[in-house]
Protein backbone atom coordinates (compact mmCIF):
# COMPACT_ATOMS: atom_id res chain seq x y z
CA UNK A 1 0.00 0.00 0.00
CA UNK A 2 1.21 3.51 -0.52
CA UNK A 3 1.99 5.69 1.77
CA UNK A 4 0.11 8.71 0.39
CA UNK A 5 -3.33 8.77 -1.88
CA UNK A 6 -2.34 9.58 -5.58
CA UNK A 7 -3.77 12.44 -5.46
CA UNK A 8 -1.57 13.47 -2.73
CA UNK A 9 1.13 12.62 -4.63
CA UNK A 10 0.18 14.70 -7.33
CA UNK A 11 0.22 17.72 -5.48
CA UNK A 12 3.48 16.97 -4.06
CA UNK A 13 5.12 15.80 -7.36
CA UNK A 14 3.50 19.10 -9.28
CA UNK A 15 2.23 21.84 -6.54
CA UNK A 16 0.20 24.41 -8.10
CA UNK A 17 1.04 28.05 -7.13
CA UNK A 18 3.83 27.70 -5.58
CA UNK A 19 5.84 30.62 -5.47
CA UNK A 20 5.70 34.35 -4.12
CA UNK A 21 3.37 37.69 -4.53
CA UNK A 22 5.67 40.29 -3.54
CA UNK A 23 2.92 42.95 -3.48
CA UNK A 24 0.52 40.84 -1.71
CA UNK A 25 -2.38 41.90 -0.14
CA UNK A 26 -2.39 39.75 2.36
CA UNK A 27 0.77 37.02 4.30
CA UNK A 28 0.51 34.33 6.66
CA UNK A 29 3.02 32.32 8.16
CA UNK A 30 2.24 29.18 10.37
CA UNK A 31 3.99 26.83 11.97
CA UNK A 32 7.90 26.31 13.07
CA UNK A 33 11.03 24.67 11.95
CA UNK A 34 11.60 22.96 15.03
CA UNK A 35 8.32 20.45 14.57
CA UNK A 36 9.17 20.11 10.64
CA UNK A 37 6.64 22.19 9.06
CA UNK A 38 6.13 26.05 8.09
CA UNK A 39 3.59 27.18 5.64
CA UNK A 40 3.20 30.50 4.39
CA UNK A 41 0.48 32.18 1.93
CA UNK A 42 0.65 35.32 -0.33
CA UNK A 43 -2.66 36.63 -1.26
CA UNK A 44 -3.68 39.00 -4.14
CA UNK A 45 -7.50 40.28 -3.62
CA UNK A 46 -9.30 41.94 -5.85
CA UNK A 47 -13.21 43.42 -5.19
CA UNK A 48 -13.51 40.99 -2.33
CA UNK A 49 -12.50 37.79 -4.65
CA UNK A 50 -8.83 36.01 -4.29
CA UNK A 51 -7.78 36.65 -7.51
CA UNK A 52 -4.40 34.95 -7.19
CA UNK A 53 -2.86 33.22 -4.28
CA UNK A 54 0.95 32.13 -3.85
CA UNK A 55 2.48 29.43 -1.40
CA UNK A 56 5.83 28.36 0.25
CA UNK A 57 6.38 25.04 2.26
CA UNK A 58 9.11 23.79 4.57
CA UNK A 59 8.15 20.40 5.15
CA UNK A 60 6.77 17.03 4.09
CA UNK A 61 5.07 15.39 1.29
CA UNK A 62 1.56 15.62 2.86
CA UNK A 63 2.65 19.38 4.09
CA UNK A 64 3.48 20.50 0.58
CA UNK A 65 0.12 18.66 -1.22
CA UNK A 66 -1.68 20.57 1.78
CA UNK A 67 -0.10 23.66 1.08
CA UNK A 68 -1.10 23.25 -2.95
CA UNK A 69 -4.94 21.77 -2.64
CA UNK A 70 -5.78 24.69 -0.37
CA UNK A 71 -4.34 27.46 -2.61
CA UNK A 72 -6.77 25.55 -5.47
CA UNK A 73 -9.84 25.26 -2.86
CA UNK A 74 -9.89 29.43 -2.36
CA UNK A 75 -8.43 30.42 -6.06
CA UNK A 76 -11.11 32.80 -7.47
CA UNK A 77 -13.40 32.46 -4.40
CA UNK A 78 -15.20 35.03 -2.76
CA UNK A 79 -13.27 36.28 0.77
CA UNK A 80 -16.03 35.06 2.68
CA UNK A 81 -16.22 31.72 0.81
CA UNK A 82 -12.32 31.28 1.72
CA UNK A 83 -12.53 32.51 5.43
CA UNK A 84 -14.50 28.78 5.69
CA UNK A 85 -11.77 26.80 4.39
CA UNK A 86 -11.45 23.83 6.97
CA UNK A 87 -8.60 21.11 6.99
CA UNK A 88 -11.20 18.36 6.64
CA UNK A 89 -12.09 20.12 3.00
CA UNK A 90 -8.40 20.58 2.17
CA UNK A 91 -7.94 16.25 3.46
CA UNK A 92 -10.73 15.15 1.52
CA UNK A 93 -9.90 17.08 -1.57
CA UNK A 94 -6.95 15.11 -1.22
CA UNK A 95 -8.62 11.48 -1.02
CA UNK A 96 -7.59 11.79 2.85
CA UNK A 97 -4.21 11.53 4.92
CA UNK A 98 -2.95 9.40 6.78
CA UNK A 99 -4.22 10.18 10.27
CA UNK A 100 -0.91 10.98 11.82
CA UNK A 101 -0.48 13.91 8.91
CA UNK A 102 -3.93 15.33 9.84
CA UNK A 103 -2.20 18.17 11.35
CA UNK A 104 -0.50 19.01 7.63
CA UNK A 105 -4.18 19.72 6.37
CA UNK A 106 -4.85 21.76 10.22
CA UNK A 107 -1.75 24.17 9.16
CA UNK A 108 -3.05 24.81 5.48
CA UNK A 109 -6.58 25.89 6.68
CA UNK A 110 -4.11 28.05 9.82
CA UNK A 111 -1.95 29.74 6.81
CA UNK A 112 -5.09 30.22 4.62
CA UNK A 113 -6.70 31.60 7.20
CA UNK A 114 -3.58 33.60 8.65
CA UNK A 115 -2.80 35.45 5.49
CA UNK A 116 -6.74 36.26 5.42
CA UNK A 117 -6.50 38.04 8.90
CA UNK A 118 -3.40 39.96 7.56
CA UNK A 119 -5.36 41.26 4.30
CA UNK A 120 -8.58 41.75 6.39
CA UNK A 121 -6.20 44.43 9.16
CA UNK A 122 -3.88 45.76 6.07
CA UNK A 123 -7.49 46.66 4.30
CA UNK A 124 -8.62 47.81 7.60
CA UNK A 125 -6.01 50.06 8.06
CA UNK A 126 -5.76 51.38 4.81
CA UNK A 127 -9.36 52.60 4.83
CA UNK A 128 -8.79 54.32 8.07
CA UNK A 129 -5.22 55.85 6.80
CA UNK A 130 -7.52 56.94 3.86
CA UNK A 131 -10.07 58.90 6.05
CA UNK A 132 -7.01 60.40 8.14
CA UNK A 133 -5.64 61.66 5.33
CA UNK A 134 -8.78 62.77 3.61
CA UNK B 1 16.63 1.26 -9.37
CA UNK B 2 19.74 2.16 -6.38
CA UNK B 3 19.25 0.85 -3.67
CA UNK B 4 21.06 3.44 -0.90
CA UNK B 5 19.51 1.75 2.16
CA UNK B 6 21.32 -1.45 2.89
CA UNK B 7 21.51 -0.34 6.42
CA UNK B 8 17.34 -0.81 6.49
CA UNK B 9 18.24 -4.24 5.32
CA UNK B 10 19.85 -6.21 2.59
CA UNK B 11 18.85 -8.60 -0.30
CA UNK B 12 19.61 -12.35 0.91
CA UNK B 13 22.96 -13.46 -0.85
CA UNK B 14 22.39 -16.46 -3.54
CA UNK B 15 24.58 -18.58 -1.03
CA UNK B 16 21.99 -18.09 1.31
CA UNK B 17 19.17 -18.66 -0.53
CA UNK B 18 20.51 -21.69 -1.93
CA UNK B 19 21.16 -22.99 1.60
CA UNK B 20 18.07 -22.41 2.71
CA UNK B 21 16.18 -23.91 -0.21
CA UNK B 22 18.22 -27.18 0.43
CA UNK B 23 17.51 -27.10 4.04
CA UNK B 24 13.73 -26.84 3.69
CA UNK B 25 13.71 -29.19 1.12
CA UNK B 26 16.67 -31.85 2.14
CA UNK B 27 16.25 -31.50 6.57
CA UNK B 28 13.09 -30.43 6.99
CA UNK B 29 13.24 -32.59 10.32
CA UNK B 30 12.77 -31.02 13.87
CA UNK B 31 16.05 -31.08 15.43
CA UNK B 32 14.86 -31.84 18.74
CA UNK B 33 13.70 -35.27 16.83
CA UNK B 34 16.13 -38.55 17.79
CA UNK B 35 15.62 -40.36 14.78
CA UNK B 36 17.79 -39.87 11.66
CA UNK B 37 16.00 -37.32 9.94
CA UNK B 38 15.63 -35.02 12.75
CA UNK B 39 19.41 -35.34 13.59
CA UNK B 40 20.39 -34.14 10.40
CA UNK B 41 18.63 -31.03 10.86
CA UNK B 42 20.28 -30.82 14.42
CA UNK B 43 23.72 -31.32 12.62
CA UNK B 44 23.11 -28.29 10.13
CA UNK B 45 21.55 -26.35 13.20
CA UNK B 46 25.12 -26.68 14.96
CA UNK B 47 27.21 -26.47 12.03
CA UNK B 48 25.42 -22.90 11.24
CA UNK B 49 26.63 -22.65 15.05
CA UNK B 50 30.11 -23.38 14.58
CA UNK B 51 30.29 -21.44 11.40
CA UNK B 52 29.11 -18.06 12.84
CA UNK B 53 30.60 -18.32 16.18
CA UNK B 54 34.29 -18.73 14.14
CA UNK B 55 33.22 -15.60 11.98
CA UNK B 56 33.28 -13.69 15.51
CA UNK B 57 35.99 -15.47 17.67
CA UNK B 58 33.45 -17.36 19.91
CA UNK B 59 32.81 -20.95 21.29
CA UNK B 60 29.90 -22.37 19.62
CA UNK B 61 27.78 -23.05 22.61
CA UNK B 62 28.12 -19.01 23.31
CA UNK B 63 26.10 -18.65 20.13
CA UNK B 64 22.21 -18.58 20.63
CA UNK B 65 19.87 -18.14 17.87
CA UNK B 66 17.17 -15.71 17.89
CA UNK B 67 14.13 -13.91 15.85
CA UNK B 68 16.37 -11.05 14.78
CA UNK B 69 18.25 -8.18 16.64
CA UNK B 70 15.47 -6.58 18.95
CA UNK B 71 15.21 -10.13 20.74
CA UNK B 72 19.06 -10.41 21.01
CA UNK B 73 18.96 -6.67 22.73
CA UNK B 74 16.24 -7.51 25.21
CA UNK B 75 17.42 -10.81 26.22
CA UNK B 76 21.02 -9.36 26.55
CA UNK B 77 20.11 -6.68 28.70
CA UNK B 78 17.35 -8.19 30.38
CA UNK B 79 19.73 -11.46 31.61
CA UNK B 80 22.37 -8.99 32.44
CA UNK B 81 20.04 -7.19 34.76
CA UNK B 82 19.27 -10.32 36.45
CA UNK B 83 22.36 -11.57 37.47
CA UNK B 84 23.37 -7.68 38.91
CA UNK B 85 20.14 -8.37 40.54
CA UNK B 86 21.11 -11.46 42.40
CA UNK B 87 24.48 -9.43 43.18
CA UNK B 88 22.60 -5.99 44.20
CA UNK B 89 23.68 -4.58 41.40
CA UNK B 90 21.07 -2.40 39.64
CA UNK B 91 23.16 0.34 37.71
CA UNK B 92 23.31 0.18 33.84
CA UNK B 93 25.73 2.78 31.70
CA UNK B 94 25.00 2.80 27.97
CA UNK B 95 24.12 5.85 25.41
CA UNK B 96 21.93 7.94 24.64
CA UNK B 97 22.25 7.38 20.64
CA UNK B 98 21.52 3.57 21.36
CA UNK B 99 18.68 1.90 19.08
CA UNK B 100 15.53 1.52 20.30
CA UNK B 101 15.66 -2.19 21.45
CA UNK B 102 18.19 -0.99 23.54
CA UNK B 103 16.80 2.00 25.13
CA UNK B 104 13.07 0.64 25.46
CA UNK B 105 14.73 -2.07 27.42
CA UNK B 106 16.37 -0.09 29.68
CA UNK B 107 13.36 2.39 29.99
CA UNK B 108 11.44 -0.79 31.10
CA UNK B 109 14.53 -1.86 33.56
CA UNK B 110 14.10 1.48 34.98
CA UNK B 111 10.40 0.75 35.71
CA UNK B 112 11.37 -2.23 37.73
CA UNK B 113 13.95 -0.15 39.62
CA UNK B 114 17.43 -0.07 37.93
CA UNK B 115 19.21 3.15 37.32
CA UNK B 116 20.59 4.17 33.90
CA UNK B 117 23.18 6.30 32.60
CA UNK B 118 23.29 7.13 29.32
CA UNK B 119 26.45 8.60 28.54
CA UNK B 120 27.00 11.40 25.63
CA UNK B 121 27.76 10.94 22.01
CA UNK B 122 29.14 14.11 21.67
CA UNK B 123 29.55 16.14 18.25
CA UNK B 124 31.33 13.75 16.20
CA UNK B 125 29.02 10.61 17.23
CA UNK B 126 31.79 8.99 19.09
CA UNK B 127 31.23 7.35 23.06
CA UNK B 128 34.67 7.87 25.26
CA UNK B 129 36.24 5.80 27.07
CA UNK B 130 37.37 7.32 29.68
CA UNK B 131 33.66 9.11 30.15
CA UNK B 132 32.48 4.86 30.39
CA UNK B 133 35.05 4.50 33.12
CA UNK B 134 34.01 7.56 34.71
CA UNK B 135 30.23 6.41 34.60
CA UNK B 136 31.00 3.29 36.44
CA UNK B 137 29.88 2.65 39.51
CA UNK B 138 30.47 0.01 42.73
CA UNK B 139 26.42 -1.14 41.59
CA UNK B 140 27.19 -1.17 37.67
CA UNK B 141 26.34 -4.61 36.08
CA UNK B 142 26.44 -3.66 32.85
CA UNK B 143 27.73 -1.63 30.03
CA UNK B 144 25.94 -1.56 26.79
CA UNK B 145 27.01 0.93 24.05
CA UNK B 146 26.47 0.06 20.25
CA UNK B 147 29.81 -1.35 17.97
CA UNK B 148 28.42 1.04 14.98
CA UNK B 149 25.31 3.41 15.09
CA UNK B 150 22.42 2.69 12.63
CA UNK B 151 21.69 5.91 11.54
CA UNK B 152 25.08 7.76 11.27
CA UNK B 153 27.37 4.81 10.86
CA UNK B 154 30.12 6.00 13.76
CA UNK B 155 32.46 3.06 15.30
CA UNK B 156 32.49 2.78 18.78
CA UNK B 157 35.95 2.59 20.49
CA UNK B 158 34.98 -1.30 21.36
CA UNK B 159 38.01 -3.01 22.11
CA UNK B 160 38.72 0.24 24.50
CA UNK B 161 35.49 0.10 26.33
CA UNK B 162 35.77 -4.19 26.83
CA UNK B 163 39.27 -3.26 28.48
CA UNK B 164 37.75 -1.26 31.13
CA UNK B 165 34.42 -3.36 31.58
CA UNK B 166 36.76 -6.21 32.09
CA UNK B 167 39.05 -4.23 34.57
CA UNK B 168 36.42 -3.44 36.14
CA UNK B 169 34.44 -6.75 36.18
CA UNK B 170 31.30 -5.45 34.63
CA UNK B 171 29.52 -7.32 31.66
CA UNK B 172 29.72 -5.49 28.64
CA UNK B 173 26.93 -5.79 25.78
CA UNK B 174 27.12 -4.23 22.49
CA UNK B 175 24.55 -4.11 19.60
CA UNK B 176 26.76 -4.95 16.65
CA UNK B 177 23.62 -5.24 14.13
CA UNK B 178 25.06 -2.86 11.61
CA UNK B 179 28.67 -3.88 12.33
CA UNK B 180 28.30 -7.94 11.89
CA UNK B 181 29.24 -9.01 8.12
CA UNK B 182 30.75 -5.34 7.82
CA UNK B 183 33.35 -5.06 10.19
CA UNK B 184 36.22 -7.70 11.93
CA UNK B 185 34.90 -8.73 15.20
CA UNK B 186 36.60 -10.84 18.05
CA UNK B 187 34.91 -10.82 20.99
CA UNK B 188 37.85 -12.44 22.86
CA UNK B 189 40.01 -10.00 21.66
CA UNK B 190 37.80 -7.01 22.53
CA UNK B 191 36.51 -8.19 26.03
CA UNK B 192 32.91 -8.45 24.57
CA UNK B 193 30.37 -10.95 26.98
CA UNK B 194 27.02 -10.31 25.31
CA UNK B 195 26.94 -9.11 21.51
CA UNK B 196 23.73 -8.90 19.28
CA UNK B 197 23.39 -9.48 15.27
CA UNK B 198 20.53 -9.67 13.09
CA UNK B 199 20.81 -11.86 9.61
CA UNK B 200 19.09 -9.62 7.26
CA UNK B 201 21.97 -6.77 7.59
CA UNK B 202 24.31 -8.98 6.21
CA UNK B 203 22.51 -10.60 3.05
CA UNK B 204 20.63 -13.12 5.39
CA UNK B 205 16.78 -13.75 5.76
CA UNK B 206 14.61 -11.32 7.61
CA UNK B 207 13.23 -12.98 11.29
CA UNK B 208 16.91 -14.48 12.17
CA UNK B 209 19.68 -12.99 14.34
CA UNK B 210 21.84 -14.93 16.86
CA UNK B 211 23.06 -13.85 20.41
CA UNK B 212 26.72 -13.98 21.90
CA UNK B 213 26.72 -14.90 25.22
CA UNK B 214 30.02 -15.30 26.67
CA UNK B 215 30.53 -18.40 28.93
CA UNK B 216 29.56 -17.18 32.60
CA UNK B 217 27.01 -15.26 31.68
CA UNK B 218 23.67 -17.53 31.88
CA UNK B 219 20.77 -16.44 30.02
CA UNK B 220 17.44 -15.78 31.05
CA UNK B 221 14.74 -17.44 28.32
CA UNK B 222 12.52 -14.41 27.29
CA UNK B 223 10.51 -17.34 25.75
CA UNK B 224 9.47 -20.30 27.72
CA UNK B 225 8.67 -24.06 26.77
CA UNK B 226 10.80 -26.11 25.63
CA UNK B 227 14.77 -27.16 25.90
CA UNK B 228 16.25 -25.64 22.87
CA UNK B 229 19.46 -23.54 22.43
CA UNK B 230 20.18 -25.00 26.00
CA UNK B 231 17.23 -23.69 27.63
CA UNK B 232 18.36 -20.50 26.83
CA UNK B 233 15.07 -20.05 23.92
CA UNK B 234 12.19 -21.83 23.51
CA UNK B 235 10.54 -22.95 20.44
CA UNK B 236 11.91 -25.01 17.27
CA UNK B 237 14.60 -23.78 15.92
CA UNK B 238 14.18 -21.66 12.54
CA UNK B 239 16.57 -24.53 10.89
CA UNK B 240 16.24 -23.32 7.24
CA UNK B 241 16.76 -19.27 8.38
CA UNK B 242 19.48 -20.03 11.03
CA UNK B 243 21.55 -22.08 8.50
CA UNK B 244 20.87 -19.35 5.71
CA UNK B 245 22.19 -17.19 8.03
CA UNK B 246 25.00 -18.64 8.78
CA UNK B 247 26.16 -19.25 4.64
CA UNK B 248 25.47 -15.26 4.16
CA UNK B 249 27.97 -14.63 7.23
CA UNK B 250 30.50 -17.01 6.28
CA UNK B 251 30.42 -15.59 2.63
CA UNK B 252 30.73 -11.99 4.38
CA UNK B 253 33.58 -12.89 5.99
CA UNK B 254 35.40 -14.27 2.98
CA UNK B 255 35.57 -11.09 1.68
CA UNK B 256 35.47 -8.70 4.33
CA UNK B 257 38.24 -6.13 4.07
CA UNK B 258 38.20 -6.51 0.06
CA UNK B 259 34.00 -5.64 0.59
CA UNK B 260 35.22 -2.73 2.92
CA UNK B 261 37.96 -1.14 0.75
CA UNK B 262 35.71 -0.48 -2.47
CA UNK B 263 32.64 0.59 -0.45
CA UNK B 264 35.01 2.96 1.47
CA UNK B 265 36.05 4.15 -1.50
CA UNK B 266 32.45 4.95 -2.90
CA UNK B 267 31.40 6.24 0.47
CA UNK B 268 34.11 8.91 0.20
CA UNK B 269 33.19 9.48 -3.43
CA UNK B 270 29.35 10.28 -2.21
CA UNK B 271 30.61 11.99 0.73
CA UNK B 272 32.74 14.21 -1.17
CA UNK B 273 29.86 14.89 -3.73
CA UNK B 274 27.51 15.63 -0.91
CA UNK B 275 29.39 18.36 0.59
CA UNK B 276 29.49 20.42 -2.66
CA UNK B 277 26.08 21.33 -1.90
CA UNK B 278 25.98 24.54 0.51
CA UNK B 279 24.58 24.70 4.15
CA UNK B 280 24.79 21.16 4.53
CA UNK B 281 27.10 18.83 6.85
CA UNK B 282 27.90 15.61 6.91
CA UNK B 283 26.88 13.97 10.47
CA UNK B 284 29.23 11.78 12.20
CA UNK B 285 33.09 11.03 12.25
CA UNK B 286 34.45 11.10 8.69
CA UNK B 287 36.96 8.21 9.33
CA UNK B 288 35.55 6.23 12.51
CA UNK B 289 32.58 5.34 10.44
CA UNK B 290 30.91 2.33 8.73
CA UNK B 291 32.12 1.76 5.08
CA UNK B 292 29.09 2.25 3.78
CA UNK B 293 27.34 5.01 5.74
CA UNK B 294 26.74 8.53 4.63
CA UNK B 295 24.44 10.99 6.63
CA UNK B 296 23.79 14.64 6.60
CA UNK B 297 21.65 17.26 7.34
CA UNK B 298 20.67 19.99 4.70
CA UNK B 299 19.42 23.57 5.90
CA UNK B 300 15.65 25.03 5.01
CA UNK B 301 14.50 21.43 3.84
CA UNK B 302 12.27 18.71 5.02
CA UNK B 303 13.72 14.71 4.91
CA UNK B 304 10.28 13.01 3.88
CA UNK B 305 9.72 15.20 0.96
CA UNK B 306 13.23 14.46 0.05
CA UNK B 307 13.09 10.47 0.81
CA UNK B 308 9.67 10.66 -1.43
CA UNK B 309 11.19 13.08 -4.81
CA UNK B 310 14.62 10.84 -4.48
CA UNK B 311 12.31 7.69 -4.87
CA UNK B 312 10.69 9.01 -7.81
CA UNK B 313 14.27 9.10 -9.49
CA UNK B 314 14.73 5.41 -8.31
CA UNK B 315 16.91 6.09 -5.56
CA UNK B 316 15.99 4.62 -2.48
CA UNK B 317 16.90 6.39 0.88
CA UNK B 318 16.27 7.08 4.51
CA UNK B 319 15.88 10.07 6.96
CA UNK B 320 15.59 10.76 10.80
CA UNK B 321 12.88 13.23 9.70
CA UNK B 322 9.96 13.09 11.94
CA UNK B 323 7.64 13.04 9.41
CA UNK B 324 8.91 9.30 8.56
CA UNK B 325 8.79 8.46 11.85
CA UNK B 326 5.00 9.11 12.71
CA UNK B 327 6.43 11.50 15.83
CA UNK B 328 6.50 15.01 15.81
CA UNK B 329 10.20 14.86 17.01
CA UNK B 330 13.30 13.66 14.74
CA UNK B 331 15.57 11.07 15.55
CA UNK B 332 17.23 10.57 18.56
CA UNK B 333 20.50 10.11 17.24
CA UNK B 334 20.78 13.54 15.42
CA UNK B 335 19.76 15.14 18.18
CA UNK B 336 22.10 12.94 20.84
CA UNK B 337 25.05 14.83 18.29
CA UNK B 338 23.90 17.96 19.06
CA UNK B 339 21.55 18.62 15.80
CA UNK B 340 19.39 21.44 16.68
CA UNK B 341 15.63 20.11 15.41
CA UNK B 342 15.62 22.51 12.54
CA UNK B 343 18.60 21.02 11.21
CA UNK B 344 17.62 17.16 12.20
CA UNK B 345 14.39 17.45 10.08
CA UNK B 346 17.02 18.05 6.82
CA UNK B 347 18.54 14.43 7.31
CA UNK B 348 19.12 11.85 4.62
CA UNK B 349 21.06 8.71 5.30
CA UNK B 350 22.43 6.64 2.16
CA UNK B 351 23.84 3.69 3.08
CA UNK B 352 25.88 1.55 0.36
CA UNK B 353 27.11 -1.94 -0.39
CA UNK B 354 29.01 -3.29 -2.78
CA UNK B 355 26.33 -3.85 -5.40
CA UNK B 356 26.92 0.25 -5.59
CA UNK B 357 28.80 1.49 -8.57
CA UNK B 358 30.27 4.65 -9.20
CA UNK B 359 28.15 5.81 -11.56
CA UNK B 360 25.40 5.19 -8.70
CA UNK B 361 27.23 7.26 -6.09
CA UNK B 362 27.55 9.78 -8.87
CA UNK B 363 23.92 9.90 -10.16
CA UNK B 364 22.72 10.19 -6.47
CA UNK B 365 25.15 13.14 -5.89
CA UNK B 366 23.51 14.83 -8.95
CA UNK B 367 19.91 13.82 -8.02
CA UNK B 368 20.38 14.88 -4.14
CA UNK B 369 21.94 18.19 -5.02
CA UNK B 370 19.35 18.44 -7.71
CA UNK B 371 16.42 17.76 -5.10
CA UNK B 372 17.80 19.79 -2.04
CA UNK B 373 18.18 22.84 -5.05
CA UNK B 374 14.46 22.50 -5.83
CA UNK B 375 12.99 22.09 -2.60
CA UNK B 376 14.90 25.17 -1.73
CA UNK B 377 13.65 26.97 -3.78
CA UNK B 378 9.70 27.08 -2.58
CA UNK B 379 10.84 26.50 0.97
CA UNK B 380 9.88 29.41 3.86
CA UNK B 381 12.75 29.00 5.93
CA UNK B 382 15.72 28.39 3.08
CA UNK B 383 14.46 32.06 2.04
CA UNK B 384 14.48 33.32 5.58
CA UNK B 385 18.73 31.81 6.08
CA UNK B 386 19.76 33.37 2.42
CA UNK B 387 17.80 36.82 3.06
CA UNK B 388 19.55 36.86 6.58
CA UNK B 389 16.63 36.57 8.55
CA UNK B 390 17.91 33.31 10.87
CA UNK B 391 21.14 32.59 10.80
CA UNK B 392 23.07 29.54 9.26
CA UNK B 393 23.72 26.73 11.55
CA UNK B 394 25.57 24.72 8.65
Amino acid sequence: MALYSEKVMDHFLHPRNVGVIEDADGVGEVGNAKCGDIMKMYLKIDDGVIADVKFETFGCGSAIASSSMATELIKGKPVSEAMKLTNQAVAEALDGLPAYKMHCSVLAEEAIQAALADYEQKSGSEQNSGKSEG
Amino acid sequence: MIYADSAATTRMSETALAAMIDCIRSDSGNPSSLYAYGQRAKERLEQARADIAAVIGAKPREITFTSGGSEADNQALRSAAILGLRQGKKHIVSTAFEHHAVLHTLKRLEQEGFEVTLLDVHEDGLVRPEEVEKALRPDTCLVSVMYANNEIGTIQPIAEIGRICRAHGVRFHTDAVQAVGHLPIDVAAENIDLLSASAHKFHGPKGVGFLYARQGTPLTPLIEGGAQENGRRAGTENTPGIVAMAAALKERAASLAEDAAAVTALRDRLIAGLETIPHGALNGDRVKRLPGNVSFCFEGIEGESLLLLLDQKGICASSGSACTSGSLDPSHVLLAIGRVHDVAHGSLRLTLDTDITEADVDTMISAVSETVAYLRSFSPVWRDLREGRIPHIL
